[in-house]
């Protein structure tokens, strides 16, 4: 709290002194008090139109308030001020009709041509399909085979304060959404359950992704970076907990990033062939039980009572090995909120969880589930 | 008189209450889906589309891209056989998209199109698709569904690209009443 | 017609006086007032630091659900409801409302439905935590079994305001004492007039969007599901379609209030009274055709986005029109600063700040970076913090003398005033900033950058919210006793509530005043 007025009061006296304009800015900066500037070029006029209509508010405010504060000085009753008895001029009233209506038509020309700008549906050099899931998100890169989930990585032991929190906590994803700069990206947007956003601040894109629907949105970045944003509409639990991370690259780098995809693809399906021990499972099953279960499952194990049920005991967890593949694979067939993990995870990834729910938290099943298994489960459905 | 005064404006603002109700549930609905197909909001494409024979326009090639995705828990394989295909305005054109059903269960599935960008829908023409019916799959079975469009070559200029997206939802649970109904109609549609 | 009050619970139970109604009301209104307080120092609570300390998301969802339906449908409303049973039948000379008997039934079902509200928090599952915009498929497919008495109680609000407002409309066109005519009206007549035509043209809205959840839900229509050939955002266009007028309808009888109070405490009569009934007519019909500003970024194609854009800037003139007639009654008035004009005046600042930022969501393209961010929190609670909720303390302050017979401590409403006012910016502006750095609404743990100026903000919300204990108790204090009031109770303020004696006797105008 102390840091807190602390800072509050660097923050003014910075503001205060007129030649220490360098720290007046890494004030700002650290107090993050306006709305980025922005990589794009759309971001930029939106920032600029921003600017625009808060100064013309700011000077209406102060016009109105000023002759506001004037008369509240000048005509009170403890100053002997005899009130006139005016009360009508029509001449006034229209005035003050016409003008605003002005000022609204000036600020409706540069408006309605940013919006043009961002309607235009030129053909782009990238098109990624962007699907909102409860909670995260997955990026398809429409025309490859590359596709993946990006989950939030700040580690549950740091949202419950056990752990000091990283620079960009809450802002850190497994996979962030690679892309070439000076390219014009076209994001397809859609969702897989309820309602999300997608809203990256530095690219001024934000749109409703829709289950059943898709909507469309573009970008062109200029810099080279990583962009931060997040889920933008209410859409349950872990709504504050589905970053967006998006790490712009050069053109070179961008190739190498998709060289790499294809080498990792083809290290996975060795993988799959691959009999892990127990211990190798495990270890990776918790790890995996943590970024993909704990949010709802909890990370004891022992779920919400009447919302998400426990693994620990469970029916699922504790009982026959097709019902819990059956489960996690293809998802709950009552309750919407567990998902088909099927074609979310690898098959390693699978298999080692199921190993982990099978024999953590109590459960003492004993048994290893590999790879090939989940492989040979998926394929003789 | 002060009474039948106070009835009267009573009843009027009921029945202004009431019509209100009315207008929510039955008329904003319709009327949504009559503004949606004008506009293309949310890419809906309309209804079956009876082709009426037009110029093909050489000059230009629009890229109709392809996008399918389940949605929820829904796990059948579903997917477009080609991810786009080039065509010119006027002309018609055919692709098949797989739907595969894994589990153990018989299950009906109802693909929903969209499409972007929006301004381009009402130019997307069907004339023969799977999202008019609902599919029945049985336990293991596969199935190819097929598509014919045309794209109409009144399409504004800057439109050249298209994306067709199909989000497949399960709806077993949904209709599973009338499921013997479903079954003779898609059988109809064979 | 001499009679008096019934004795005892019977006088609250059996009650057809708007009197009694409307302060059943007016206390209604000020426990939900203190409900829905709670849950949002709930909320700063959990937010005064980044990570969770105090609730999970699952409870933090259900607390700004509630928090934002309480506040809605609990606190604003039925004060404003409260007030004009008590002002109307008094400012137009009548002896009671037009339909007292259904006016009992109005106020009775509230209770019924709030506690069927607040009854979901102990389910199974919880209370409703998809937002008070409820959207679909979060409050359909995916919503905590208790959404079904949401539901219902819902439909039970909506009934109990429908009927208010048809009350209010049939005592205002058949109840004015002879020589009344509709231009003489007190403007908190008129601008109740108006609201409640826009209550019973919106409220069935309300009730058919969540029929439609109903039957989605239980009944396997597809209304708003893309599985069975309906639409999610058709949700948000129903839901809206409702949600944009009910900002109004917290807001108009507000400029009734202040209308009312300028005048009084500069001594000038209100600058522009026909401009001002205009003015309101013109807000209440924009409002009716501008509900996509709420849906921007759902995607819509480019000539809906002009429209609504170009639409919603248009209200910033009638609204514009409004506050420039409150400063020039003000100016070459002859001012005094007590407790009603300090907060009237503090609403027409802090309400200009709010239609500032309002001008500012409706340019669509900048729209863009502020929707669902705090910028949009800070915006609406800038409106309806000091728009609503200032505007009724300073009614409350204003009439209670004539409501009690007794003068209100004037010290006390001072401070009152003071905390309220640096507690509400101090827990309100800096979420214009946080939300233009990024930070998007409904999340109970944000990034580190944020976190100071959530920490002014959870201290902010503190001090507001212990402003409002001295607001109760100097108001226990008034109605229990104090200094007696005259008639008048200001100086040579207008109105027929004025002429009446003070306290306000159980019965007034049983015969028609005579107006000059």
């Amino acid at each position: 709290m102390l840091k807190g007025f602390d800072r509050l009061f660097a923050l003014l006296a910075a503001s205060l002194s007129a030649q220490s304009v360098l720290a007046e800015e890494q004030a700002v900066e650290r107090w993050g008090v306006n709305m980025p500037k922005g990589v794009t070029e759309v971001a930029q006029t939106t920032y600029e139109l921003h600017m625009l209509i808060f100064w013309i508010c700011v000077v209406i405010g102060v016009l109105v308030f000023g002759v506001m504060f004037y008369s509240m000085w000048r005509h009170r009753k403890s100053k002997g001020y005899k009130a006139a008895q005016f009360h009508e001029s029509t001449a006034v009233e229209l005035v003050w009709t016409i003008i605003p209506t002005v000022i609204l038509i000036l600020m409706a020309i540069p408006a309605t041509k940013t919006l043009y700008d961002i309607y235009d549906t030129d053909k782009a050099d990238l098109d990624i399909m962007i699907t909102g899931y409860q909670w995260k998100w997955k990026y398809d890169y429409i025309g490859s085979d590359i596709s993946f989930f990006s989950n939030l990585s700040t580690p549950r032991t740091q949202i419950n304060n056990q752990q000091p929190k990283n620079p960009n906590y809450l802002l850190e994803v497994d996979e962030p959404l690679v892309v070439p700069i000076k390219k014009k990206i076209r994001f397809l947007i859609t969702a897989n359950d309820v309602i999300h956003a997608w809203w990256v601040p530095d690219l001024a894109v934000k749109k409703d992704a829709i289950p059943g629907f898709i909507n469309e949105s573009w970008t062109r970045i200029e810099e080279p970076g990583i962009y931060r944003g997040q889920c933008a509409e209410l859409c349950g639990k872990d709504h504050g907990f589905m970053p967006i991370v998006v790490k712009a690259v050069p053109q070179n780098e961008y190739k190498a990033w998709l060289d790499g995809r294809v080498a990792s693809a083809v290290k996975m399906r060795e993988l799959t062939g691959k009999t892990f021990t127990f211990d190798e499972l495990f270890v990776q099953g918790e790890k995996v039980y943590t970024s993909m279960c704990a949010a709802c499952h909890q990370p004891n194990g022992k779920g919400v009572p009447g919302v998400f049920p426990a693994i620990a005991g469970s029916k699922i967890a504790t009982g026959p090995l097709n019902t819990h593949l059956d489960m996690v694979i293809d998802g709950s067939q009552v309750n919407p909120a567990m998902q088909a993990f099927g074609e979310q995870l690898s098959e390693v990834d699978i298999a080692a969880v199921i190993t982990y729910q099978r024999n953590a938290f109590g459960n003492e099943m004993g048994d290893t589930v590999q790879p090939v298994d989940i492989l040979n489960f998926k394929n003789k459905q | 008189m002060k009474f039948s005064k106070n009835t009267k404006i009573t009843v009027k603002l009921l029945a202004l209450a009431a019509s209100m109700l009315v207008f929510a549930i039955f008329v904003m609905p319709p009327l949504y889906d009559a503004f949606c197909e004008i506009t293309g909001l949310n890419g809906k494409t309309g209804g079956r589309y009876v082709a009426v024979p037009a110029a093909i326009d050489e000059s230009r090639t629009i890229t109709v891209q392809f996008v399918a995705s389940n949605n929820d828990n829904m796990p059948w394989k579903f997917s477009p056989s080609v991810r786009s295909v080039d065509v010119h305005p006027g002309e018609a054109a055919d692709t098949v998209f797989h739907a595969f059903n894994p589990t153990k269960k018989d299950m009906i599935g109802q693909a929903i199109p969209s499409l972007v960008p929006f301004k381009a829908a009402e130019f997307f023409h069907k004339t023969e698709c799977f999202c008019f019916n609902q599919q029945v799959l049985k336990a293991g079975e596969e199935a190819k569904l097929a598509l014919r469009f045309i794209v109409d070559p009144d399409i504004p200029e800057n439109v050249n690209t298209i994306t067709l997206s199909y989000t497949l939802f399960d709806v077993t649970g949904r209709i599973s009443k009338n499921i013997d109904k479903n079954n003779t109609e898609s059988a109809r549609e064979g | 017609m001499a009679h008096g009050p019934q004795p005892g619970l019977k006088r609250w139970l059996y009650t057809t006086n708007h009197k009694d109604i409307g302060t059943l009301y007016l206390w209604f209104s000020f426990a939900m007032f203190f409900l829905g307080g709670c849950m949002a120092l709930i909320i700063r609570a959990e937010l005064f630091e980044p990570g969770l300390q105090i609730v999970q998301p699952e409870f933090f969802n259900q607390m700004t659900t509630m928090h934002g339906l309480i506040m809605v449908f609990g606190a604003v409303m039925p004060a404003f409801v409260g007030l004009a049973n008590w002002m109307i039948p008094m400012m137009i000379g009548a002896p009671d409302m037009a339909l007292p008997r259904m006016n009992n039934w109005s106020f009775w079902i509230l209770p019924f439905g709030f506690a069927m509200l607040a009854s979901t928090l102990f389910m199974e599952g919880g209370a409703p935590n998809f937002g008070w915009t409820f959207y679909a498929p979060l409050s359909t497919e995916y919503a905590p079994p208790s959404v079904t008495f949401f539901i219902f109680s819902v439909h039970i609000l909506g009934a109990s305001s429908i009927m208010g407002a048809i009350n209010i409309i049939a005592t205002i066109l058949n109840m004015r004492a002879p020589g009344m005519t509709l231009m003489k009206m007190p403007l908190f007549v008129w601008t109740w007039l108006i609201t409640a035509y826009l209550l019973i043209a919106v409220m069935p809205v309300l009730a058919g969007v969540v029929t439609m959840m109903l039957m989605d839900i239980h009944f396997g229509t597809s209304f708003f599901s893309a599985a069975g050939g309906g639409d999610p955002v058709l949700f948000q266009h129903v839901f809206w379609f409702f949600g944009h007028p009910e900002v109004y309808i917290m807001i108009l009888p507000a400029f009734g209030i202040i209308s009312a109070i300028i005048p009084t405490f500069a001594r000038k009569p209100l600058f522009g009274y026909s401009s001002m009934v205009y003015a309101t007519a013109a807000i209440a019909f924009l409002s009716l055709i501008v509900w996509a500003h709420h849906m921007f970024t759902v995607g819509m194609p480019i000539a809906g986005e002009l429209f609504f854009m170009y639409a919603t800037m248009l209200i910033s003139v009638p609204t514009g029109v409004k506050i420039f007639n409150w400063v020039s009654t003000m100016f070459k008035g002859s001012m005094t600063f007590e407790t009603p004009m300090l907060f009237a005046i503090a609403f027409i600042i802090l309400f200009a700040i709010g239609g500032f930022s309002g001008l500012m969501l409706a340019i669509a393209p900048a729209d863009f970076q502020y929707h669902d961010t705090y910028f949009v929190v800070a915006h609406f609670h800038y409106v309806l913090v000091p728009g609503a909720i200032f505007s009724i303390t300073a009614g409350v302050y204003y009439w209670l003398p004539k409501w009690t017979g007794n003068m209100y401590n004037e010290t006390m409403g001072k401070v009152h005033f003071w905390m309220a006012f640096v507690g509400l910016n101090l827990t309100f502006f800096p979420m214009h900033f946080v939300g233009l750095a990024g930070m998007p609404r409904r999340i109970p743990d944000y990034a580190l950058q944020f976190a100071d100026f959530n920490q002014m903000a959870s201290m902010g919300a503190f001090l507001f919210g212990a402003a409002q204990v001295v607001f109760l108790f100097n108001v226990v204090r008034t109605v229990m006793g104090g200094k007696k009031a005259s008639e008048q109770v200001w100086e040579n303020p207008q109105g027929l509530e004025w002429t009446v004696p003070s306290p306000a006797p159980y019965h007034t105008f049983s015969t028609p005043p005579i107006l000059r």
